[in-house]
């Protein structure tokens, strides 16, 4: 009995850790003047270190661990999830804090939010049952409705987090209505019995194709997906840009978590039948996200376009339906939360003095201000975009081969089209930052740390598409237990 | 006449579409718009309850005290955002919430 209880403590332990942290930094920060502010953010830091230290500590076997009555998994795949979602909150905690300290921002609740809503992607990294994975997800979407109505006195960052707010209670909805159907055929709620315990059956019978359209539904709102991006563009653009940045980056990882546990690992019987949504999603996404961001002068709202049509691409990885789709899908989000995070890290630097850099007009002429600048956002689009020597093209690349050998010829063809269709927008704001003059954005003033950091974040891109095979087989291992 | 579980999924399934038909129809007030996100999670609950009686498994009821913590939680955190909606935009129509758009 003792060691049942160690072994479930043991595998919690990161979560553990973040969450009595967490409530620590609450309650420091509560005695904090304002001058002190910046002992917060420390503290967020060194708990995320911690947190980190304690994750590469126990994922050195390889080994999966079930725990709390098999409904909490640890396992290759929660660990590279929960390695890269620390990493994003603590790049984006970086990236912030200047941008909030001009803004008359910079209060404890960032960070404690944005804590809060990692420790629901950490809970939906290691999820193996219906229950714990709607507690994850509830816990992630409630502190990210908190964190976009952070500036109270903005009127677009209201309207955005009530948009937000009531489209993310209808996804929930959804999702529990599906869970519940999906209780209701199988009689379990944990994803190792539903595996097992759906037979051919059960997978005909109409009320678990019910549910499972339900499910998708739920899930494909979380993403972003079209017809349920609707909340994407407004959020994006209204929130405060640090906040987007936030929004852009680890919750990707939650959503694509909540995806393989229920999808992937708890109801393959009906495989064929969510290949298909997921399919006409995936296709409906790539086209509108980029036929739309073509449209935008607002750079938040354009790269919110812009992140439909990677999702579109993320899902055709499902699609596939084969380990090397699912890996192509986890290579693909892991390189996107990496582009997301320097793009947006990007905008937040440069309104890092006060007024706000978001539309394209801004950043004309940026080159001849901030050289070093342009160059990492010219990178980022050119990987966004998929051309060689960057991720970018890899991620992509994956995902059209684990496509070919299952025989989607049209929908890899769809993808290609789309992409050559988004790199137009991509394209647009190089040639405006390279050739165009009249922009007022510069980067003076962003402090040592925060561009070194940025630098990094960027070359990482270069470092992956040069030498692909250690994230690979990182994805490679997560993938092949599943 | 036996209540059999078909009765309750099909209560339930009613329940579920007048609060999607009340989000999408209602024009006019944010709170109506929370009552019937509360609405649906109840939806839901209900199907819950009804499956775990049938299947005589304790989990769907469990599950239900969660939903309903967590949608006092939701609640709580929909109505701090509509003050905070009110306060800049002093009006909670609907229908006004339209500047960000393309």
């Amino acid at each position: 009995m003792a060691s049942a209880l160690s072994t479930d403590l043991l595998t919690a332990w990161p979560e553990i850790i973040l969450a009595v942290g967490l409530c620590l930094v609450l309650v420091v920060d509560i005695f904090l003047k304002d001058s002190y502010r910046d002992v917060t953010y420390l503290l967020s830091i060194f708990l995320l270190a911690g947190i980190a230290w304690s994750l590469l500590g126990a994922g050195a076997g390889g080994e999966t661990t079930l725990a709390f009555g098999g409904s909490y998994i640890s396992d290759p795949l929660s660990r590279v999830l929960k390695l890269f979602a620390v990493a994003a909150v603590a790049t984006v905690f970086l990236y912030s804090r200047p941008y909030l300290r001009a803004r008359g921002l910079h209060l404890g609740e960032f960070y404690v939010l944005g804590l809060f809503a990692l420790l629901g992607i950490l809970v939906l990294a290691s999820s193996y049952s219906l229950l714990v994975s709607y507690l994850g997800l509830e816990l992630l979407s409630l502190s990210l409705y908190a964190m976009v109505a952070f500036n109270r006195d903005s009127p677009l960052a209201a309207e955005a987090a009530m948009k937000y707010f009531v489209l993310g209670a209808i996804a929930s909805g959804t999702l529990l209505y599906g869970m519940s159907l999906v209780y209701g055929v199988t009689g379990s709620l944990n994803i190792g019995d539903l595996q097992a315990t759906i037979g051919t059956a059960q997978a005909s019978s109409l009320s678990l194709w019910v549910g499972l359209a339900f499910l998708v539904a739920g899930i494909a709102f979380k993403f972003g997906a079209v017809p349920f991006h609707m909340w994407a563009p407004d959020v994006y653009q209204g929130a405060p840009t640090a906040v987007t940045l936030f929004v852009g980056t680890a919750p990707k990882l939650g959503a694509l978590a909540l995806a393989i546990r229920i999808l992937v690992e708890g109801l393959p019987a009906l495989g064929d039948l969510w290949q298909v949504m997921l399919a006409a999603l995936a296709v409906l996404s790539l086209v509108l996200g980029n036929v739309a961001a073509i449209a935008q002068a607002n750079l938040k709202r354009m790269l919110a376009y812009s992140t439909i049509a990677h999702v579109g691409f993320i899902l055709l990885g499902f699609v596939a339906g084969t380990p090397e789709g699912i890996q192509a899908a986890l290579f693909y989000t892991l390189v996107y939360v990496i582009m997301a995070s320097g793009s947006f890290g990007f905008l937040v630097l440069l309104s890092s003095r006060g007024e706000e850099v978001e539309t394209l007009e801004d950043i004309k002429g940026l080159w001849q201000r901030s050289p070093w600048f342009a160059l990492m956002m010219v990178l980022l689009m050119i990987s966004m975009i998929g051309v060689p020597p960057l991720a970018g093209f890899y991620a992509k690349w994956w995902i059209l081969s684990a496509l070919l050998e299952t025989n989607h010829v049209g929908l890899a063809v769809a993808a290609l089209v789309a992409s050559v269709i988004g790199a137009y927008y991509y394209l647009r704001v190089i040639k405006m930052m390279l050739f165009d003059d009249g922009g007022q954005a510069h980067a003076g003033g962003v402090p040592l740390d925060v561009r070194v950091v940025l630098s990094v974040n960027v070359l990482l891109l270069l470092l992956i598409g040069l030498l692909p095979d250690r994230l690979l087989e990182l994805c490679a291992r997560a993938a092949a237990l599943i | 006449m036996m209540v059999t579980l078909s009765h309750y999924l099909t209560l339930s399934a009613l329940l579920f579409t007048i609060s999607i038909a009340g989000i999408f129809l209602n024009r006019k007030n944010v709170i109506v718009l929370l009552m019937c996100v509360e609405l649906l999670l109840l939806a839901v609950n209900f199907n819950f309850i009804a499956f775990s009686r049938y299947l005589d498994d304790p989990a769907g009821q469990v599950f239900v005290f969660f939903i309903l913590t967590v949608a006092a939680a939701e609640s709580a955190i929909g109505l701090a955002i509509l003050v905070v909606l009110f306060r800049s935009r002093r009006s909670i129509n609907v229908q006004e919430l339209d500047v960000l758009k393309g």
